[in-house]
């Protein structure tokens, strides 16, 4: 698929490539995306089930609703979504983490629709979500506003974008590159450029900008004594997480 | 079912659940029925046929609940079905007995008046509870009971656990449970191997009648050869509990009834007056047996499967329904979150909850043990100091009442009476 007038960078992708046969692996590469995973799906189901009016309680609650993973690597968010229910496509700009999403998804007997392309090439194509998962992907594309806008093209009106991301600060800073790619070699080195990053109030910005509503931010903070992270409500110091709305 | 038509339709068919439990003792039934109330299907497979397990008389087995466990039940829709026939536990008084010396001046006295939730727990008897859980079972929709089958293989691939049983039939779920006992077949099969040891001690243990009421004061001795503990049943009668070096044990378990109750009679004086043998005589040796590890590939252990302890505090059963509670939490909270409840990081949740507490009393039950089966003078005199000092201070002595009612640590929501 020819992927064209984007905002994707050629390097960044390339990177993903290289790591996408390790997605399923919990102890692997990706253990901390694993790690932040129920944390993480906490945040989306809880703002999903408070918007659309979904009981989480019953089986499969986002039955109807059409949703989108954007950067969606080997599918640890795409699938969960089906798992509730959901109708699921899951797009990524780098082909190589398409087949390993592919083969788990079909493994575990999950219908999801995966595709080789980007967020401005399906809100050209005139797709749309009632929820669009913009996770861990804003600080990796090279003009975010134009990013943005293409995930606001996408969602329905009234629909839900949820969008995570890291916060720029010496503090993360040393927890993102130097404490999880350096140290802890949890992350391969050269994962994220620090420069990219966003500050909560920047992002919030540039959602308005794009014709988004924000309406909620939470922290993901990593608790080093119980080894698991957990949502806060103060503390958006680096890892951190939005809800915003396309306004109906 | 007797049906041969339906035996047919089964066989060699794949069966499809979300969860499938082996045993259908206690806590097997127990799991089956918080999963299948949070909306999943789940499969139980029990070796024994139903009417035999349903339709006991009194054994003389019975359970000492915590006040937890109750909650649990309660919880899970099975506590109303048991409670009339469940005896309130309201005192346990310790005592550091020597056979013919009478007790100790050292005691320490429990009264559930010291914690707000309640009596410290319940005696319950074996057969009612296992009837609870069964006729339980049968009104909750979502739960298929598989009675008088054996499993004879299992497999796990990426997406799911299939079982073999011996008349052919298939089944697959995306979690295997072992609630099959210290000797779990589900733990072998999977290659978990097990850490261990043997005490060298029995437990004799069987039910009396008495001519004098208990006030629901439950009694614990601790004698050199080994504790004897008295816990109160419904009516006049009580469930005895009493553990000798194995020579002895198996000496006293030859004797006929009279001559049983002879041995017995003195060990704890004459406080409830005459006293007769009611249902029959069981032994059990006493060994520690805990699985290196509680889950493995989609597949978890439960109760004994996991960690077969030593019964000197009576919490088998209830260290059971406790990972009952967390592995029930664990997974529906999963389940919830659109996780795989078979992947390895969710299980692995439920053995890092259950784990450590596990170990920490197994580890407290043997320290104790082996401190209180000893007739050492020195250590005689410290654990009388011991039990001076928690008897004499308010505080401490509150925290052994919650302790024994099954109340600290880190409770799943089922132990708080909570639903998930």
């Amino acid at each position: 698929m020819q992927v064209s007038q984007t905002t994707v960078d050629p390097a960044e992708v390339a990177k993903f490539e290289a790591m996408a046969a390790e997605w399923w692996d919990p102890a692997g590469k990706f253990k901390p995306l694993h790690m932040l995973n129920p944390c993480r799906l906490d945040y989306i189901t809880s703002q999903i089930a408070g918007e659309f009016d979904r009981d989480l309680t019953a089986p499969k609650p986002f039955e109807g609703l059409r949703l989108l993973d954007i950067g969606c690597g080997g599918g640890l968010l795409s699938e969960p979504m089906a798992r509730l229910g959901a109708t699921v496509v899951g797009a990524d700009a780098a082909a190589g983490n398409l087949p390993v999403a592919r083969i788990h998804a079909e493994q575990s007997g999950l219908d999801i629709d995966y595709r080789h392309t980007t967020a401005e090439d399906m809100a050209a194509a005139g797709e749309r979500f009632d929820v669009v998962l913009n996770m861990e992907v804003v600080e990796h594309v090279a003009d975010p506003l134009s990013y943005l806008t293409a995930c606001h093209d996408l969602l329905e009106p009234g629909g839900l974008q949820l969008c995570s991301t890291i916060n720029r600060n010496p503090k993360s800073y040393a927890m993102a590159i130097f404490g999880a790619e350096v140290v802890m070699r949890w992350l391969p080195r050269g994962t994220h450029d620090w420069s990219k990053f966003i500050t909560p109030d920047e992002l919030y910005d540039l959602m308005r900008q794009a014709g988004l509503d924000p309406v909620d931010r939470k922290g993901f903070v990593f608790n080093p004594i119980s080894w698991a992270w957990s949502l806060s409500d103060r503390d958006l110091s680096v890892n951190y997480v939005t809800a915003s709305l396309r306004p109906a | 079912m007797d049906n041969p038509e339906d035996g047919r339709i089964l066989r060699h068919m794949m069966v499809e659940h979300d969860i499938l439990i082996v045993g259908g003792g206690l806590n097997g039934p127990a799991l089956a029925l918080a999963l299948a109330q949070a909306g999943h299907s789940v499969c139980v497979i029990d070796a024994l046929n139903e009417k035999v397990r349903k339709n006991a008389a009194f054994d003389g087995r019975s359970y000492a609940l915590a006040l937890a466990s109750q909650r649990l039940l309660a919880a899970i829709g099975v506590w109303d079905k048991v409670a009339d026939k469940a005896q309130p536990m309201l005192e346990i008084k310790v005592t550091d007995g020597h056979a013919g010396d009478g007790p100790s001046p050292f005691f320490m006295h429990f009264d559930h008046a010291e914690i707000e939730e309640g009596p410290m727990g319940y005696l319950v008897e074996d057969r009612h509870l296992r009837r609870a859980f069964l006729d339980t079972m049968a009104e909750v929709d979502g739960i298929t009971q598989l009675d008088g089958k054996t499993v004879v293989a299992q497999t796990v691939n990426q997406g799911g656990v299939t079982v073999t049983l011996d008349d052919g039939t298939t089944l697959t779920g995306k979690v295997l449970v072992g609630c099959d006992g210290r000797r779990s077949g589900t733990a072998e099969r999977a290659g978990i191997k097990r850490t261990g040891w043997a005490y060298g001690q029995t437990a004799l243990v069987c039910a009396i009648a008495h001519d004098l009421p208990h006030h629901g004061i439950a009694h614990q001795f601790f004698m050199p050869p080994g504790p004897l503990a008295i816990l109160p049943l419904t009516g006049n009668r009580s469930s005895i509990v009493w553990s000798e070096r194995t020579d002895v044990a198996e000496q006293i378990n030859a004797l006929d009834d009279q001559a049983y109750l002879q041995v017995l009679r003195p060990r704890f004086g004459d406080f409830l007056g005459e006293i007769r043998l009611e249902g029959q005589r069981f032994t059990y040796p006493l060994d520690l047996t805990i699985a290196n590890s509680f889950v493995a590939d989609r597949l978890a252990l439960v109760g004994d499967a996991a960690h077969g302890m030593h019964p000197i505090a009576g919490q088998g059963l209830n260290a059971g329904l406790r990972d009952v509670g967390a592995l029930a939490e664990t997974l529906v909270l999963a389940a919830r979150r659109g996780e795989d409840i078979g992947s390895q990081l969710v299980l692995e949740r439920y053995q890092q909850w259950r784990r450590f507490d596990t170990a920490t009393l197994a580890m407290a039950t043997d320290v104790f043990n082996r401190l209180f089966s000893n007739d050492n003078p020195l250590l005689r005199l410290g654990r009388d100091i011991g039990m001076g000092v928690v008897g004499a201070v308010p505080r401490l002595r509150r925290n052994f009442v919650r302790e024994a009612a099954g109340l600290t640590g880190d409770l799943p929501k089922l132990l708080q009476g909570r639903p998930i």
